[in-house]
């Protein structure tokens, strides 16, 4: 269903902008109508920046009238997650430490989007640092589920996964240590990308655990998600992290069916999901099954030690990421008697609890005495996660379980205890630790709450991911996908 | 290796919070000693095993030798460098003293 | 072997070094800043050398090639190597952790070999970014009594190599010697310009002492702020004798960081109330491992010229073919100042090595830009014409240094300035004229006074205006008295 006054889908939008049938700043102003609208009941946006996006999208309009071709995705309107560097805008990475901090450069992906037309329409909000399932610790109020606004949408990039649902934006993206695109995406009902580690410039993403971030693509449809990887992927010499290798294309791949694909059920994922979450896997297995890929069920248990790995490695790196938050080149300062105390001071003030607990928990485990007991430990038990999926992948081609234990809970639900929270990642973190793509695709609904299927890859597989994750988007029930008009309180259920 | 009841006490939260320039009062030492105790018990788990052959990964990726070349690019304008600085003078940042020296 | 000043007796002083030298890159270590000195404040700077959010390192190659050419240099093994994390907080550090490299650096191991002939080991050499520089205003300027710091991040991430030496050094003169000598071999590999008072070589020493035959190292104390080779010394002799005198009246050393008051010429304690140091040293996520390929090592040796070392030993061999020692601080002065290719030049051409190599070493070494450009052959001439005895050893100086401040050839130059040489029938004759003006000092040079016969020279150099060749002189003045 069409929730915009204007093409459904980023694709469809951007060929009708190219061919001269829409002009992107009708495109764009809808959006901004639509934010204008819904946002003081949603907050998926902690800045929107509706002068510049009629200015760009003004300048889409004036390529095509000049005869040239703006890019991909012409005139389509993104959100950008708040820990996407973009020049001149204010960037928080949901934190008060950096509270109008507006940085002097973009982030490559914010350079690749725009040089492919898209037009950005502000920055969304997020857990503090992306560190967080919920959104519920950003410093600037959560973001509220459009399905149901007493429920959280997920996190850490709750705000940008919201925005699609609701159809203020076709697209957005957002970020992934441990599964933040992939848990909003599959609250959210929309379509959620992690892609292959290296795949994506890192390069002004503000960094929470550098060796697991990974940007990656939101949208209602995996064709469009698709469109939007193509344009993010590619080599960065910025980013000695990235990766040099010629992907062809996933938009070319999309349709080429799964036929002969083998496809592995990870059981050890079924064991404490939900009923609801448990059955649309398997239904999708089914459907993926009659489309002509093999399903059998595969036990992979070393992927359940990687929450315990990651809650050891993340933080490590994160307590080390984020000591430049210090009060003396930029953000919050609170003023000392030395700098010692100023910079105490400022990280007390500036920093929330989450953000204070990992960064405690990550100095201990990297400090002398504990380090090979737990940050050496992390990292070897890493390479056991690793080797599961490896065996795992010398069966199958790509494999599938629940992208999330739950549906959708409620606002406050699990703030109260951090451990109940870490566990909303317990099938998307193993991912993370191996490098390896994943991605949520919205399948079924449980009592009016969206619930995600999750297709993972092995590295650089995001072909056969995509082609996977088309069949199953196609087995879907409609109803279980944005964009919504988003829900009254009380309205669902 | 530490004992799992020993894990995370007071004294390692003020030891902690101090190397990474945390203030905290007295309450929020004790709440965090104690959310960060039951953290440290869960992914504990994983200290447990035997991982004596096993590698570790620092990286996900097997690059080697990403390198650039010695050639000078473009610098930022020093008035955007300081435009978001909480205190400059004469073209530097500003700091309150510096107790120690650098080690 | 070496003297290195007073210690007292029983005690011997240990040393190993730490030297900290920038590298002359175009760029910083992880970004295309530019690597350069003396620019306005904050203005060699980007995203990545200030640390801003979102940004990410990326390695200068020629960083790379310039550590491999140093741990060349040195002896060492060149090995695959990463990159970590030293954690901690300084106004300086833009991330607050430094990219250095911890249990696998580039370079193991290794030794140098000083002027002097002893030798020193290498531990490991490694490549880390460098911080940013802080001003203290007030208080004299010393970070003690300010009331507040600036800090410029210009030079915040120019690359550094870390030379660690092995505790093999014994006492202040020897240590001022290492330093040189490492200067010399960054000098001659092109790497450093290695200015101790520029910044751009920076040493800290770590001292210890202990009683001379035990096997066992004392607790050593580590020493900063040594701002010149003067500095150094002193405060090795300053914090052996202080230790000493602590352990001798029973008490113990206590392993610290001191920094040196050149002022007030002393140690002094660093104790503040911050903790010991946990680094917290992990793999630096956003850089990739280095392994250079066997065929980029070669090619490093390969490329590398010969070090001070092997080129004081080269000159050393053709100056002792005469049999005598080579003097060893004119083979090393010659050495440091490149003009060891005009001796052996002059060589060549016949002249005598021994000679070619004073001249060098003395004279040439107040001018040596112009030293480095003049042509051997033509000094080759300048030290045959004083080995024939045509030319005194002071007008053949005067000639050096007239050839070196306006160019010419040595024997128009002579001639010019009148200094040819007297043919033996005019030496003859001056000595006749010397005789003949002062009878009663002959007489008194035949009865067997050998002292008279330096006043008779120099009457002889007056009446020749120093053109008589002093040997001459005194040949003919034996021969006329048997």
């Amino acid at each position: 269903m069409s929730a915009w006054a204007y093409p459904a889908g980023a694709v469809e939008t951007a060929r009708a902008v190219r061919a001269g049938e829409l002009r992107a700043r009708e495109v764009v102003a809808a959006a901004l109508g639509r934010i204008g609208r819904f946002e003081g009941a949603l907050h998926c946006f902690l800045t929107v920046t509706a002068d510049a996006a009629l200015t760009a999208a003004d300048a889409v309009d004036a390529v095509v009238a000049a005869g040239g071709d703006p890019g991909p995705l012409a005139g389509v309107p993104i959100a950008l997650k708040d820990n996407l560097c973009t020049r001149g805008i204010p960037t928080t990475a949901g934190s008060h430490i950096l509270e109008n901090w507006v940085p002097p450069y973009d982030a490559t992906v914010v350079k690749a989007v725009a040089a492919a037309g898209a037009v950005a329409v502000g920055k969304t909000n997020l857990d503090e640092f992306a560190m967080g399932s919920s959104t519920e610790n950003s410093a600037y109020g959560p973001t509220r589920n459009p399905w149901d606004p007493t429920r959280v949408p997920g996190g850490s990039s709750g705000g940008s996964a919201a925005a699609v649902a609701a159809g203020l934006v076709p697209l957005a993206l957002g970020s992934d240590t441990g599964g933040s695109v992939r848990q909003p995406a599959s609250l959210c009902g929309v379509v959620g990308v992690k892609p292959t580690y290296g795949l994506v410039s890192r390069y002004g993403l503000i960094a929470f655990a550098s060796s697991l971030d990974q940007i990656g693509p939101f949208a209602a449809t995996v064709a469009d998600a698709a469109a939007l990887l193509d344009v993010i992927a590619g080599h960065d010499p910025a980013d000695s992290t990235s990766l040099d290798v010629a992907l062809e294309p996933v938009s070319r791949q999309l349709g080429r069916g799964v036929a002969g694909l083998r496809v592995g059920l990870i059981s050890d994922f079924l064991v404490d999901a939900s009923p609801s979450c448990v059955a649309a896997v398997r239904e999708a297995a089914a459907v993926l099954a009659g489309a002509g890929a093999t399903v059998e069920e595969v036990a992979v248990p070393a992927l359940m030690l990687g929450l315990s790995a990651y809650y050891l490695v993340a933080p490590a790196e994160a307590s080390s990421n984020l000591a430049r938050y210090d009060g003396v080149r930029y953000g919050l300062r609170v003023d000392g008697p030395d700098v010692t105390q100023m910079n105490g001071r400022s990280r007390s003030a500036g920093f929330g609890p989450e953000v204070k607990r990992r960064i405690m928990l990550g100095t201990y485990v990297l400090s002398a005495g504990y380090y090979d007991a737990y940050y050496g430990q992390a990292q070897r038990v890493r390479t056991l996660v690793a080797r599961g999926f490896a065996e795992a992948y010398e069966r199958f081609d790509v494999l599938i379980g629940p992208t999330s234990p739950t549906v959708a809970f409620e606002i406050g639900a699990k703030t109260q205890d951090p451990l109940a929270m870490y566990l909303s990642d317990l099938y998307t973190i193993p991912t993370n630790l191996a490098g390896h793509p994943a991605v949520s695709v919205p399948f079924a609904l449980s009592e009016g709450l969206p619930v995600g299927v999750q297709v993972l890859a092995p590295a650089l597989g995001e072909g056969p991911m995509f082609r996977a994750a088309a069949v199953v988007e196609a087995g879907a029930d409609a109803a279980a996908r944005g964009p919504i008009e988003p829900h009254a309180a009380g309205a669902v259920r | 290796m530490p004992g799992l009841s020993e894990a995370f006490s007071r004294d390692d939260v003020v030891y902690v919070a101090r190397l990474a320039r945390l203030d905290l009062d007295r309450g929020e030492v004790d709440l965090y000693a104690a959310q960060l105790a039951s953290i440290i018990d869960h992914v504990a788990a994983v200290t447990g095993l035997d991982t004596s052959d096993v590698p570790a990964t620092a990286h996900p990726l097997e690059l080697v030798n990403v390198l650039r070349p010695d050639i000078p690019g473009p610098t930022l304008p020093r008035d955007e460098v300081l435009a978001r600085a909480p205190l400059a003078e004469s073209g530097r940042f500003r700091v309150p003293p510096i107790l120690g020296e650098a080690p | 072997m070496t003297a290195n000043g007073p210690v007292a007796p029983g005690w011997e002083t240990v040393v190993g070094l730490e030297v900290h030298c920038e590298l002359l890159t175009a760029t910083k270590l992880f970004c295309s800043c530019p690597n350069a000195f003396g620019s306005e404040p904050n203005t060699n700077v980007c995203p990545v050398c200030l640390g801003l959010p979102g940004s990410l390192p990326v390695l200068n190659a020629r960083a790379v090639e310039f550590a491999m050419r140093i741990g060349t240099a040195l002896g060492s093994s060149i090995e695959p190597s990463v990159f970590h994390r030293k954690n901690y907080f300084y106004p300086d550090m833009p991330k607050d952790y430094q990219i250095s490299q911890y249990d696998a650096p580039i370079n193991v191991g290794g030794h140098i070999e000083l002027a002097d002939g002893s030798l020193v080991g290498i531990v490991r050499a490694h490549i880390e970014e460098d911080t940013g520089k802080t001003t203290h205003v007030g208080g004299g300027g010393r970070i003690h009594d300010a009331d507040y710091s600036l800090v410029d991040y210009n030079r915040a991430g120019v690359p550094l190599v870390e030379i660690v030496s092995a505790p093999d050094i014994r006492g202040a003169e020897q240590a001022r010697g290492y330093v040189n000598e490492l200067r010399a071999i960054l000098i001659a590999t092109g790497t450093s310009d290695g200015r101790m008072e520029e910044g751009s070589l920076r040493v800290d020493a770590n001292i210890s002492v202990r009683r001379r035959g035990d096997a066992e190292y004392g607790t050593r104390c580590e020493v900063k702020n040594l701002n010149s080779l003067r500095s150094l010394g002193r405060a090795i002799e300053y914090e052996a004798a202080r230790q000493i005198a602590l352990l001798e009246a029973g008490g113990r050393v206590v392993q610290e960081t001191r920094h040196w008051n050149e002022e007030e010429g002393r140690t002094s304690s660093l104790r503040s109330k911050e903790e010991a140091f946990d680094y917290r040293y992990f793999t630096e996520p956003d850089l990739v491992p280095l392994a250079p390929a066997a065929a980029q090592i070669a090619a490093v040796a390969a490329e590398l010229g010969p070090l001070p070392a092997a080129r004081r030993h080269r000159l050393a061999e053709i100056v002792a073919r005469d049999g005598g020692p080579a003097p060893v601080e004119q083979l090393a002065t010659v050495v440091v100042l490149g003009l060891d290719d005009l001796v052996f030049g002059a060589a060549a051409c016949g002249a005598d090595p021994r000679l070619a190599l004073a001249r060098a070493a003395n004279e040439a070494a107040n001018r040596v830009d112009a030293a480095r450009g003049l042509d051997p052959a033509s000094f080759a001439e300048l030290v045959k014409l004083e080995a024939a005895g045509s030319l005194t050893a002071t007008q053949s100086k005067s000639v050096l240094v007239a050839m070196l401040d306006g160019g010419g050839e040595p024997a128009a130059i002579a001639t010019r300035l009148g200094f040819e040489a007297l043919d033996a029938t005019e030496l003859e004759a001056a000595i006749d004229a010397t005789i003949a003006a002062h009878p009663a000092e002959w007489e008194r040079y035949l009865a067997g006074d050998a002292k008279v016969a330096q006043f008779l020279l120099g009457d002889v150099m007056r009446v020749t205006k120093g053109r008589a060749n002093g040997k001459a002189v005194a040949a003919s003045f034996a021969a006329r008295r048997s």
